[in-house]
């Protein structure tokens, strides 16, 4: 049985309405008659089998066999389309501009200004920091709003009640089936290696977001890392352990927080005349921690915010909540 | 086509980018499994990101990260794409965590992943 | 043209048509993950650091963490079968 949603329509519009087999049938005392052999009523039925017009005959064949059919059909056209696709893309890339050359028409006097002027206007050695959150800082808010209506509609899709993550909590160990809340014995090795990796991770992606404006990284990555150390803790340490120190309403507090701190410094941008490129903020030293002005900041709450939403989509998948 | 053949071989980042599309596309189409799906849309996600990222590098140059206060332009690639692509990854990784939720919805409703098996079901329910 | 970009893209594509013709989820998701792994080393490549730290956090890890849960959750992935019979790695349903 193979269908997408457009046969689905159609084997619907078949199956539906007069073109079902049962309303073309005789009344029984009519049938009986037929039903006895008779050269007259050979002739009748023979007459009657062809009365029917084609599009009938072909609806009563389309809903026997009408999935079959449709099924190769779905599958020689996709892999049609597939190929027409591949083709198309194919051709324009042959005759795009070379791979890797400086005349590519992408390098503008966009980025020019850019890598020129990011030092002087922004305090960040690393261009791309500074363009994400000073450049193009409302396109970062943007992106951290979608991560908060990700996490936000995973919450409204898998969130268990708390009466009824209670009643189950913690008692059918036995059972895996019903592993919401079931927690293998987390083994020796797991554990020992997260007490030497989670450290490390959150160390790491610390130093990520601190030095964003420097160096690789920023708020995003930083706090992806952080953010797999909170999965790893939770998975090695078990959930009553990683809830000890990041439950509910330390995952409510550090997220709110977060996105309200960086929509007023996006809000100061807007007050400032879209830019914030004025010398009412300190920029600091370009290269070391201090630096960026206030992209440091900006870093800072998209790190936990973004290290939150990892954890919180991470544990609604495993238990229903945080 | 002899040009065109050495075109897609000068562009071959862009060439892998394009095939790793298609992949996806197909991988969308073809399989019935949920999860296969996603997996796919993943794979277009990522092949849209590797010929953005493709058409910013210049070949010889650096990263744009200014080193010893050297701030000219002829210096370091071009930091555009690489700030697209970082937006880019994050929202899909929310897109996709949104998808496995809704999965997770359907097999609790369906107790299936097949895409056509759903179909069905639903359809049966709805009359 | 280098060896190595050529190398790392062949190997990005046969990953991802492998994940399109294994019948376990288990090991398509597991493909996925080095799938991840190999395109953060390319965006080391093409110069992206920014792209390859994000990549291997998220796409590598987060990403396919997230699959797996889903796999746990959906239970296509069980302890220990009791019979041996096949069940609990992953095959597609």
């Amino acid at each position: 049985m193979k269908s997408n949603g457009l046969l689905a329509a159609l084997v619907r519009f078949a199956e539906s309405g007069n073109f079902r087999e049962e309303n073309f049938t005789l009344p029984p005392a009519e049938k009986a008659r037929l039903d006895t052999d008779t050269p007259e009523n050979r002739w009748l039925a023979s007459a009657q089998h062809s009365e029917k017009p084609v599009s009938v005959r072909f609806a009563a064949w389309f809903s026997k066999k009408g999935m079959e059919v449709f099924d190769t059909l779905y599958r020689i056209i996709s892999v049609f389309i597939c190929c027409t696709l591949i083709g198309v893309l194919l051709s324009v890339v042959a005759f795009l501009p070379p791979f890797g050359s400086a005349g590519n028409p992408t390098v503008n006097e966009v980025v020019e200004r850019y890598v020129s002027r990011a030092i002087d206007e922004t305090g960040t050695t690393n261009a791309v920091a500074g363009m994400i959150s000073a450049y193009r800082g409302f396109d970062t808010l943007g992106e951290a709003h979608v991560l908060f209506v990700a996490a936000c509609s995973v919450i409204v899709l898998l969130r268990v009640d708390a009466d009824a993550r209670k009643k189950g909590r913690f008692i059918d160990l036995e059972h895996p089936g019903e592993d919401m809340d079931y927690e293998p014995n987390s083994d020796l090795v797991l554990r020992k290696a997260a007490k030497l990796l989670v450290p490390l991770a959150f160390i790491f992606g610390l130093y990520v977001i601190l030095n964003g404006t420097s160096s690789p990284g920023g708020g995003f990555s930083g706090g992806a890392l952080m953010g797999s150390g909170l999965i790893l803790t939770s998975v090695a340490f078990g959930f009553r352990r990683t809830e000890r120190f990041f439950g509910d309403e330390m995952y409510h507090l550090v997220k709110t927080a977060c996105l309200t701190a960086y929509a007023l410094l996006m809000a100061y941008f807007i007050y400032m005349g879209a830019n914030g490129f004025d010398d009412h903020v300190w920029l600091g030293i370009p290269g070391t921690i201090l630096s960026g002005g206030l992209i440091l900041p900006i870093n800072i709450a998209v790190g936990f915010e973004v290290a939150c939403t990892m954890y919180c989509f991470y544990a609604l998948f495993r238990k229903g909540g945080l | 086509m002899a040009e065109h053949l050495r075109g897609l071989f000068i562009n071959y980042y862009e060439t892998a980018a394009v095939i790793l599309f298609g992949i996806g596309f197909t991988t969308l189409l073809m399989h019935r499994n949920l999860l296969k799906k996603i997996i796919g849309f993943n794979f277009m996600d990522s092949g849209i990101y590797l010929y953005l990222a493709a058409k910013g590098y210049i070949a010889g140059r650096l990263a744009p990260i200014v080193a010893e206060g050297r701030t000219d332009p002829a210096r370091y690639i071009n930091p555009i794409p690489t700030g697209l692509v970082l937006t880019g990854i994050v929202v899909s990784v929310s897109v996709t965590a949104f998808l496995l939720a809704l999965t997770c919805r359907l097999y609790d409703r369906f107790h299936t992943l097949d895409m056509d098996e759903i179909t069905r079901l639903a359809r049966k329910e709805r009359v | 043209m280098t060896s190595f970009d050529a190398i790392l893209l062949t190997f990005l594509i046969v990953c991802a048509i492998s994940v399109s013709i294994t019948r376990n989820l288990l090991a398509s998701i597991i493909i996925y993950m080095s799938f991840s792994l190999i395109m953060s080393v390319i965006w080391l490549t093409l110069q992206a650091p920014d792209l390859a730290i994000t990549e291997a956090a998220v796409g590598a890890g987060v990403t396919s963490l997230l699959f797996f849960a889903t796999l746990k959750k959906i239970h296509v992935i069980r302890a220990e079968d009791k019979n041996g019979n096949g069940e609990g790695r992953g095959d597609e349903k």
